[in-house]
């Protein structure tokens, strides 16, 4: 029996939905009738748009999809303005103010507290600009991520930015792939430094070697089903497939029509690709994307480069892009730490400016939630690092706040337990003043989600954290269960969850505590990650000591049973109407 | 009289008749001796999974950890609330369920 969502969907779904949203922002969003808000609320999400949780009645999240996280010059201009004019609602943030936009950890942008009403006009200015929300969220092809540095980075062996490209072009507006399953993400990636974190993608392609005519040529092997949702993190598997790059498009399109026409549409929960890997396993998958989906025949894996990578690997150079690096242009990117990945307005339109008085202009935004200038000449390189704005979006920022990666959580999102950014943002922030950093420790990655969807990725960091409940002193308070050791790599792992529901104001002392152990345990300079994985379960288990220290925690309390956790009169009757139209 | 039931917003929500009325992230006490060897399960609801009815009565299908013991996984059809006469009516948030 279909579900709900596939009903609607089989009703109106894709682009055609446009017009309807476009209609009721016309008319309001009160005409929306009561029993079809659900539906329209699902749609609305393949145009980029989610409704905001209880409490937020009328307002929306809107997602713009980056692909590759590329904004061409004037574009990070446009999203400030936007952000400033359209992002701002009834709660302020005591932080980051009343206007912001969030990098998310899928290399797109996230703004709040947009009306319905005003949709059109956001459209029509973010398009003008080469700009779109189409399928942003939704059951289809989401933002392509990869190395954001693509065209630019000395380091790559293939240029992945006109594969995404092509990718986009194809598959966004695509009658034949609008309506998938579930969600479909994509990873390319033409770095030897791993930053396009395929291992975690419905579909990655990946930088592989093959001998053609006694020559080496450049192409990407595929790894396919994997994912960290639902307490169910899958890495992706090599399903033995090497593609040039001219046949990238034809490749992903098979496995995108298979994945539309054998994936689960009876079980939500079961739809994911990595389901169907699980079930069919690699060797069915190819032959049955060879015998239905593709009419040439496929080569087999090329040699890959996963040696080399680096990124979110808890070591050595490159763990992640901020600092400054050398193009193969003879210029320079500068990657920025954006802390929790939250800019507001202001900055946002300020960093734009320094990025087109002392670069191209253009900006690229990573899956560590930070943002970077590409084609800074050297020339301009000092004079950009002495500006101002960069004393706080900082290029050489402390490890724990370079490490710091959080999701949306209670403020906005319907499945989070637990407040997250603010939170990481104060425990960044009480890191930072009361840890001695060992010595040689530049990285040190914490990850906070709120719920097991995994939004933050927490299973692939350093500190892994993620929402939960306890009871202190018999009253009901957020927790967090803590994992430790996961990362990327060539040997890719899972955070093992060796901490259970600590009180979230005993978390940065349970941190403090575990960083010390390691800076007297470890063996000479051995990292952090390497520290982990000599030890048991039951071993580290003893090694975190959650502990009450200065650090204080002012949303112990249920933040979900508010309306907005920081507004002064909080209580869940206490929030606003929806907002009129004008 | 139709019901209308639904799992919403990837399992956050029970939507009875058009409206969110039951979320996840709250603590519900649970009897439930086949799923802990706790008396009473201290249950962090964090996702639905299905919802039907039994009569007037409302019941989820829910994956949660009893935030006494760990246990975790999923439970069935634990109450949720009553209609009457075309009304849902929430249970208590400190009632105990029973599996």
């Amino acid at each position: 029996m279909p579900t709900d969502v596939e009903r609607w969907k089989s009703e109106v779904y894709g682009d055609d939905i446009r017009t309807h949203l476009f209609e009721f922002a016309e008319s309001g969003f009160d005409t929306i009738p009561d029993d079809e808000r659900d539906a329209w609320f699902e749609r609305f999400k393949w145009w980029g748009l989610y409704h905001q949780r209880n409490g937020q009645e009328g307002y929306f999240m809107m997602r713009i999809g980056t692909p590759n996280g590329v904004l061409k010059p004037g574009q990070l201009q446009v999203i400030g303005e936007i952000a400033d004019e359209y992002a701002r609602g009834p709660g302020v943030n005591p932080i980051f103010g009343a206007s912001y936009a969030d990098f998310t950890t899928r290399q797109s942008i996230q703004l709040h507290w947009i009306e319905l009403s005003d949709v059109p006009a956001v459209f029509e200015k973010l398009e003008a600009n080469g700009l779109s929300t189409q399928q942003a969220c939704g059951d289809s092809w989401r933002n392509i991520v990869g190395n954001p540095v693509a065209g630019k980075d000395a380091q790559e062996v293939i240029d992945a930015w006109p594969v995404i490209e092509e990718l986009n072009k194809t598959f966004k507006g695509n009658d034949d792939h609008a309506n998938l399953p579930r969600k479909w993400k994509v990873s390319v990636t033409g770095s030897v430094d791993g930053s396009g974190q395929g291992d975690i993608n419905d579909l990655a392609f990946e930088p592989a070697y093959k001998t053609r005519d006694g020559a080496e040529v450049v192409g990407f092997n595929i790894r396919v089903g994997g994912g960290l949702s639902r307490n169910e993190p899958r890495l992706a598997r090599d399903i033995d497939v090497w593609v040039e790059p001219d046949n990238v498009s034809t490749v992903a399109g098979g496995l995108s029509a298979l994945f539309r026409d054998y994936g689960d549409r009876d079980d939500r929960y079961n739809a994911r690709m990595k389901f169907l890997v699980d079930e069919w396993g690699t060797e069915k998958l190819r032959s049955t994307l060879q015998s239905e989906y593709i009419d040439f025949e496929l080569e087999t894996a090329g040699r890959d480069v996963r040696r080399s990578y680096s990124y979110n690997t808890g070591e050595g150079p490159r763990n992640d892009l901020v600092g400054v690096f050398p193009q193969k242009d003879g210029k320079y990117f500068v990657g920025l730490n954006v802390l929790v990945g939250r800019m507001g307005a202001a900055d946002i339109k300020q960093l734009a400016e320094l990025a087109d008085t002392h670069a191209s202009g253009e900006v690229r935004l990573s899956q560590r939630q930070n943002i970077i200038l590409t084609d800074v000449p050297e020339s301009e390189l000092d004079a950009l690092l002495n500006a101002e704005l960069l004393t706080h979006y900082s290029p050489t920022p402390s490890p724990f706040m370079r490490g710091s990666v959080a999701c949306t959580g209670t403020e906005f999102c319907s499945l989070s337990i637990v407040e997250t950014k603010n939170r990481q943002v104060r425990f960044a922030r009480w890191l930072k003043a009361n840890v001695t950093i060992p010595d040689g420790l530049e990285e040190f990655h914490i990850h906070l989600s709120g719920c097991t969807a995994s939004c933050a990725q927490p299973q692939i960091a350093d500190v892994s954290l993620r929402g939960m409940k306890t009871r202190k002193n018999g009253e009901p308070v957020e927790a967090l269960d803590i994992g430790l050791g996961g990362g990327l790599g060539s040997d890719p792992q899972f955070a093992r969850w060796v901490g259970q529901r600590v009180p979230v104001d005993e978390v940065p002392g349970a941190i403090a505590n575990l960083i010390d152990t390691y800076a007297i345990e470890r063996v000479e300079d051995e990292s952090f990650r390497t520290f982990i994985q000599r030890h048991t379960d039951e071993e580290l288990a003893a090694k975190i000591e959650p502990a009450e220290t200065t650090y204080e925690d002012p949303m112990m309390h249920n933040t979900k049973r508010t309306w907005y956790p920081y507004a002064e009169n909080d209580a869940l009757d206490a929030g606003p109407e929806a907002p009129a139209d004008d | 009289m139709t019901i209308r039931l639904r799992v919403l917003d990837d399992g956050a929500w029970i939507s009875v008749n058009d409206t969110r009325r039951v979320r996840v992230s709250e603590l519900w006490r649970v009897r439930a001796l086949d799923f802990c060897e706790c008396a009473l399960t201290d249950l962090l609801v964090e996702n639905f999974q299905s919802v039907s009815t039994d009569g007037a009565k409302i019941c989820v299908s829910v994956y949660g950890e009893c935030i006494r013991c760990g246990t975790d996984g999923t439970l069935q059809w634990l109450p949720v609330g009553r209609v009457i006469d075309g009304e849902f009516y929430n249970q208590a948030l400190d009632s105990i369920r029973i599996s």
